[in-house]
């Protein structure tokens, strides 16, 4: 479904390069969630917009349905961490959500109806009217996922969604995401820096090396799929899946200390 | 004139996500270096085509002189004291605008700012005399003073001494009210008051104030002397253009726009030396 | 009844000063002798008969068409040559200082030089007049969409936007506050600009009549054709921020939120 294969990306300065992305495998199937976790600078941000097709990769290759992804895949939807910014402030919160759908040519009925479904799929009831910024910041990320919702995506990426919202409301909307993973059937590629949210959230665990990145670890996450804030995470295994990313978490970040004080002496 | 120039609107420049943080170490001054020769071949191109477009003939020689004309014509102009006459004319009264808009509307926008009541009072008269247009005032000016140096200070303080007075009494009335009330728990007298807090909270305020006043004031000296006749840059245009003298015209025209270019730089310059050790960098006020 | 009252008061500090003003000069000017000062009554007087009867149509609405005109014009060219300068980067960085240059420049010193093109007929005002304009509209539309959230940008390119829909539905609304800021600076260059041209070289309008009025020593007739300058400007201000209110709602909101 989602396959990424040798995926490297180097910035290029003036007269300096960095390699922020080195070598990365890995796939997803068709209807799988997973996340992707990795010590912070890790160039997760640069692998998601490599996925999505907003920024070209200098070697390797994205494909979506075995398509090579050249641009932005017209089945996939991308949530942003910057909630704040990537709605619309000048639109209300119908129309943030219903400008993608014009821009698919879908007939009035259906956009309305789109927008209509989504809001009420992430919990969001007579918000339609009121302006993005009118709304706290979990309601504003709520109407983003809504967003992207009511595109009808095959794939949906989500960039650290979660980072900027207060405790509690994270927590809903981790279990906003897992119901409507499970209730839309999409693809989910979940990206966070945060151990226990991977865990809970994904069927699969993706664990990223320090930069210049490569997959340090695949964990499958064999929790039961019905899962709750409480009984899950106080499950036993729940513990041992967590204890064990965060060991290869520390690793990565070791060798990678390590490598570049063997760079430092070397120079 | 109404309005200050730009208004920075948005949140702080965000950071190119498609770009490492270890990537963006160059500062803006130093990116700016860089892309200086590009804008060095806008101007050369700029001059380029000024010059052959009335060589090749696409406008007639007669309303737009070749470049290289411009520039002679400049070039002899610069030898002659009668053009330093000018540019001083224009430079002083510009000056002398300046500066008495400056403590005109420093004085009252910090008591207006500062004092409440007589802010919510003056309000609606200032919005009403702030869009008055200072040209308006022009023939006035001619009856009172003639061609005097005197003309031309009217439109350039009258139109200068709203901006400045905008921007300060906006900064007086930002005063953080915590801080004031800490300074008068340690008796600090008015004037101490005055120093050490309401100024600093000011300070940035006023120094767009200056700023805006003074591209301002360049315009309105100009003007005087285009259309009073008062001495300076402006009245040499109307007259070399009036005995058409064409290349003449536009030596000093862009004399004119060298002078507005000194201008915005050392206002800008002024303010950052100024303000830099200021902790906050404010947008402007949207007036 | 609090709430009365505070309309009230506010009213009250609205109508207040202005209202002892215009009090203290018809009777301070009452009478006068002074030539060069007629009494308010006089001014009135001639601001009914002269300038809301003939000169109505004879010079107010003349340079008020030049000014709609050439401010469009500025409009038009300063948010179009805007957006495509501030969306390629090396097309700004190549007209940067060009731009910066005639910016510069004050804008009356335009009048003679266009003179030279356009004669001294209507076209010539309304070319002076949008020519003086477009610097502050283009550099602040510039400025504007440079400044463009590239999240917001990333957005509509993930869903596919075309680029007209990316420039009516994200460039242009974003940079829409910035764009006002240049156009509000504008208003006020094109009607110093209006009233120049027509002093400098017309056979009516506004700026035009005042000055033959002054030349004639027509002193009243003079005074309230400045009043009708200065509530042409004080009108066309309200009106500028009536329209700004409303496009601008959204961001108005926008900072109110950001700063609680």
């Amino acid at each position: 479904m989602l396959e990424v294969r040798g995926l490297r990306k180097v910035y290029g300065g003036h007269g300096r390069t960095v390699e922020a992305v080195r070598d990365l495998t890995f796939e997803l199937k068709a209807g799988e969630l997973a996340c992707l976790v990795g010590p912070s600078g890790c160039g997760k941000t640069t692998l998601l917009k490599c996925i999505a097709g907003l920024l070209a990769p200098t070697s390797g290759e994205v494909s979506v349905h075995g398509q090579r992804v050249a641009g932005p895949p017209a089945d996939m939807a991308v949530v942003f961490q910057e909630y704040g910014r990537s709605l619309y402030p000048w639109m209300t919160v119908g129309a943030n959500v219903e400008l993608p759908l014009k821009e698919k040519r879908l007939v009035r009925a259906r956009r309305r109806q789109l927008v209509t479904d989504s809001l009420a799929a992430v919990g969001l009831h007579d918000v339609e009217n009121a302006y993005p910024w009118q709304l706290s910041g979990g309601m504003q990320q709520r109407v983003a996922i809504a967003r992207a919702l009511a595109y009808e995506p095959q794939v949906l990426l989500m960039d650290e969604p979660f980072a900027a919202v207060d405790a509690q409301t994270r927590a809903d909307l981790e279990d906003l995401v897992r119901s409507v993973w499970q209730r839309f059937g999409i693809t989910l590629l979940f990206v966070t820096h945060d151990i226990d949210e991977a865990v809970y959230l994904g069927e699969r665990v993706i664990v990223l090396s320090a930069s210049p990145t490569v997959v340090q670890h695949q964990v499958t996450v064999d929790l039961p799929t019905e899962r709750d804030q409480l009984a899950t995470r106080s499950l036993a295994r729940f513990a041992e899946l967590r204890a064990e990313i965060y060991q290869q978490i520390h690793q990565a970040k070791a060798a990678s200390t390590a490598d570049r004080l063997a760079a430092e002496a070397l120079a | 004139m109404s309005g200050p120039t730009s208004v920075s609107t948005g949140r702080a420049s965000p950071v190119t996500l498609s770009q490492p943080a270890a990537l963006q170490s160059g500062t803006a001054a130093h990116q700016r270096r860089r892309h200086l020769p590009l804008g060095l071949f806008g101007l050369i191109g700029l001059l380029l085509v000024l010059e052959l477009v009335p060589r090749i003939g696409l406008v007639s020689p007669a309303y737009l002189s070749p470049t290289s004309e411009i520039v002679k014509t400049l070039a002899g102009e610069v030898g002659r004291p009668s053009f330093w006459i000018a540019v001083w004319d224009t430079v002083r009264s510009w000056a002398i605008g300046l500066i008495i808009a400056v403590i005109a509307g420093t004085v009252v926008g910090l008591i207006l700012g500062s004092v409440g009541f007589l802010r919510r009072l003056t309000s609606s008269l200032i919005e009403f005399l702030r869009p008055i247009p200072s040209v308006s005032l022009v023939p006035l000016a001619v009856l009172l003073y003639g061609n005097d140096i005197r003309s031309k200070l009217l439109l350039i303080v009258y139109a200068a001494f709203w901006q400045v007075l905008i921007q300060v009494m906006y900064g007086a009335h930002d005063v953080d009210p915590v801080a004031a009330d800490t300074a008068r728990s340690f008796r600090l007298g008015r004037l101490a008051l005055l120093r050490h807090v309401t100024w600093p909270t000011v300070l940035p305020y006023f120094m767009t104030g200056v700023r805006l006043a003074a591209s301002v004031a360049l315009i309105l000296a100009v003007t005087g002397e285009l259309v009073i006749g008062a001495p300076g840059l402006g009245k040499e245009i109307a007259i070399a253009q009036s005995s058409a003298a064409i290349p003449l015209v536009y030596a000093y025209v862009v004399t004119t726009g060298l002078l507005g270019v000194l201008v915005n730089l050392g206002a800008r310059a002024v303010e950052r030396r100024v303000l830099s050790w200021h902790p906050s960098v404010r947008g402007e006020v949207a007036a | 009844m609090t709430w009365l009252l505070r309309r009230a008061t506010s009213l009250a500090f609205i109508v207040g000063l202005p209202l002892v003003v215009f009090v203290a000069l018809w009777f301070g000017t009452a009478g006068s002798t002074n030539f060069y000062l007629p009494s308010m009554q006089v001014i009135m007087d001639s601001l009914a008969s002269d300038w809301l009867g003939s000169r109505l149509g004879d010079d107010v609405l003349p340079s008020l068409a030049r000014l709609a005109m050439g401010y469009l014009l500025a409009a038009v060219l300063g948010v179009g040559l805007g957006v495509l300068v501030g969306l390629s980067r090396p097309v700004r960085q190549v007209l940067e200082p060009v731009l910066e240059f005639f910016r510069a420049i004050p804008p009356p010193v335009l009048v003679p030089v266009l003179i030279l093109f356009a004669g001294i007929g209507t076209t010539m005002k309304v070319f002076v007049i949008a020519s003086g304009a477009v610097w502050p509209i283009l550099l602040n539309s510039v400025e504007g969409v440079r400044a463009v959230d590239p999240v917001q940008l990333d957005t509509a390119r993930c869903y596919r936007f075309s680029r007209r829909a990316l420039l009516r539905r994200v460039v242009l609304p974003a940079a829409s506050p910035q764009i006002f800021a240049g156009l509000r600076q504008a208003l006020s260059i094109a009607i110093i600009l209006m009233v120049i041209s027509e002093m400098f070289a017309a056979t009516n309008g506004l700026g035009f009549a005042i000055v033959q009025l002054q030349r004639s020593f027509a002193i009243p007739e003079m005074w309230a054709g400045i009043v009708v300058l200065g509530l042409l400007g004080f009108v066309l201000s309200i009106l500028f921020r009536f329209v700004e209110d409303r496009v601008l709602a959204w961001h108005r909101g926008l900072r109110r939120a950001e700063r609680s």
